[in-house]
């Protein structure tokens, strides 16, 4: 597996600015790291189920009623850039 | 009364405002005075408000006593800088949650405060909860009060050092994979992971949602109950956790071991473990055999599997969630951006560390396309493997016990340029959070240079008051929690 080529793939993915001293470092760390966990290959899993919950919950819903909500402008309020009940952002449509 | 009195526990403290002879507004005052003299060696804060403190402990000290509701009435309890408190600056240890103030309370603390409890402080912490060592903090490291050199254990290294240096009488931890448990060890502290579903994650800020767990880290068993007991139970507002009734753990726990079964995983018992942690193992089995445990040799057969297992499915879980820190609705925002895109990209490298960045590219891959499966899909399948060995030994065995670390608190800078083997470092405590069940890390002797080191108690799911009954059996026939670090007297003290 070629970490160094998968990298900035990944990096795109997660939209992570990466320096290059970080990027170099990241790719030969985890190519340790990931054939550390190759191990696991050791192992049989067929018809072995996946564990989601450890306590088996599932679809766990409230009634669907109406609730008030906190006011909108305690969330603003901390918000980088917000203005008239909304947060700023750079423009997306030209 | 001990001779120093800040050296009380939560419960002694209790008792004494209980009976009037001091006050809340006293308590608050005597913590104060020890961080005041400790903080600048151990940095196990990142912010606290005296003022707040203070005003807050006047508020319950003015409350007639028989008005008076909740077993931590007038107790200050620090909270790590991950669990939301209303209008107080929580960040993670992380740069790029600068700036957010919760506008809501997480339940835990909801249940703290209506328990007469003040939540005081954000103690320090590996940055989102990753690392082992506190060493991964934006706001630097901490220290432990045992060793200034060395690390206090993470991710809650700074609730551990605080109340291993006196700095907190008691304090809120999360753990992941050993997060109270492992810096409750290496700091000579008590540290409890409650069964995943025990405690409402509501308003934790989440690193990894299937294994996340709050629970309390104190100076004794009793305290851990006492906290234990406040926050446990179901909340509407977490949807994984349950409805399954809560126990009087300060009670049942004093019942003594007497026939109780406790299994000795050889597993766990590996070459290359401290050899000085190995034998105040072998030495707390026998002072619980002398007790009236009987011990069996038991087996927990994909140990080995279960750091692969859990890095995978941590930091999968941990790239989805922290997807969310974006620049946009709160916290950090780079200043030089071309685009709404670039943005992320800038504030996110900008915004998080390096062991957080590493864990979301590992992530990252593990979920991506062509490699969900042969990652993502093939842990959570080990992680079921682990469950079982568990379920197993647990069909014959009421609790497992093991060292929690298998060293003691290692150099500050040691494992830094290896994630590989700091994330090693956390062996014997991960499987409990891939298994969901409870385990609990209590102080069982001293390396000869004077190091704390931590026995591991590990139960069934939502069996907390088992793992309590064998902690406080072995408590109160040892010293060990008695013991002080050096740091914690006083400069010039005549004590």
């Amino acid at each position: 597996m070629n970490v160094q080529k998968n990298i900035d793939d990944v990096a795109k993915l997660a939209r992570l600015r990466l320096s290059a001293v970080e990027r170099d470092k990241f790719s030969r760390q985890l190519e340790d790291i990931l054939s550390y966990v190759e191990n696991l290959n050791e192992l049989k899993t067929e018809g072995v189920l996946p564990s989601y919950h450890v306590q088996e919950v599932k679809n766990v819903t409230r009634p669907d009623e109406s609730r008030p909500s906190l006011d909108p402008n305690s969330f603003l309020k901390h918000a980088p850039q917000a203005r008239d009940g909304f947060f700023i952002v750079p423009q997306v449509i030209e | 009364m001990n001779s120093n009195p800040t050296d009380l526990t939560l419960h002694e403290w209790s008792d004494l405002i209980q009976k009037r002879e001091v006050s809340s507004t006293d308590v608050v005052r005597s913590l104060l005075a020890r961080i005041q003299e400790k903080e600048s060696k151990i940095h196990a804060y990142i912010r606290f408000d005296e003022k707040a403190a203070l005003e807050k402990a006047g508020h319950l000290d003015n409350i007639p006593t028989e008005s008076r509701k909740g077993i931590l009435w007038g107790l200050p309890i620090s909270n790590k800088d991950i669990i939301c408190v209303k209008g107080v600056e929580t960040t993670c240890a992380s740069k790029i949650l600068s700036g957010y103030i919760p506008p809501y309370n997480a339940t835990v603390v909801e249940k703290l405060n209506g328990a007469g409890a003040i939540l005081f402080g954000n103690t320090n912490m590996d940055e989102f909860a990753m690392g082992s060592s506190t060493e991964t903090s934006a706001y630097g490291v901490t220290r432990n009060p045992w060793d200034l050199e060395r690390i206090p254990g993470g991710s809650s290294g700074g609730s551990a050092a605080a109340v291993a240096a006196g700095e907190a009488i008691a304090a809120l931890g999360t753990d992941t994979g050993g997060s109270i448990r492992q810096p409750a060890a290496l700091s000579g502290c008590v540290g409890l992971k409650p069964t995943y579903g025990r405690v409402s994650r509501y308003g934790l800020i989440a690193f990894a949602s299937s294994l996340d767990q709050i629970g309390p880290i104190t100076q004794d068993v009793e305290d851990t109950a006492l906290i234990l007991q406040v926050i446990a139970g179901h909340d509407p507002k977490d949807s994984t956790s349950l409805d399954i009734p809560v126990p009087d753990y300060r009670s049942t726990m004093k019942k003594g071991v007497k026939g109780l079964k406790i299994g000795l995983p050889k597993e766990y018992f590996i070459e290359g473990m401290d050899v000085e942690v190995k034998q105040s193992i072998d030495d707390a089995v026998k002072v619980l055999s002398g007790l009236g445990a009987e011990f069996v040799s038991c087996q927990l057969p994909h140990t080995n599997y279960a750091v692969a297992t859990y890095y995978i499915l941590a930091t999968a879980q941990a790239s989805s969630n922290l997807a969310r820190y974006d620049g946009v609705q709160y916290g950090f925002r780079a200043k030089q951006f071309s685009s709404l895109v670039d943005l992320y990209f800038q504030t996110r490298g900008e915004g998080f560390g390096e062991e957080v960045k590493r864990r979301i590219i590992l992530g990252t891959y593990a979920l991506s396309s062509g490699y969900y499966d042969a990652y993502y899909l093939k842990a959570q399948k080990v992680r079921t493997l682990i469950k079982n060995d568990f379920d197993k030994v647990f069909d014959h065995c009421d609790a497992v016990l093991t060292p929690t670390s298998p060293s003691c608190a290692f150099k500050i800078g040691e494992k830094m340029n290896d994630p590989l083997k700091m994330y090693l470092s956390d062996i014997f405590t991960i499987s409990a959070n891939l298994a969901g069940i409870p385990g609990i890390s209590i102080p069982c002797g001293f390396s000869k240079e004077g190091l704390p080191i931590g026995l591991q108690i590990l139960g069934k799911h939502f069996d907390e008051a088992t793992i309590l009954k064998v902690a406080y059996a072995f408590e109160q026939a040892t010293e060990f929690h008695k013991k002080r670090p050096d740091v914690r007297r006083a400069e010039g003290s005549k004590l």
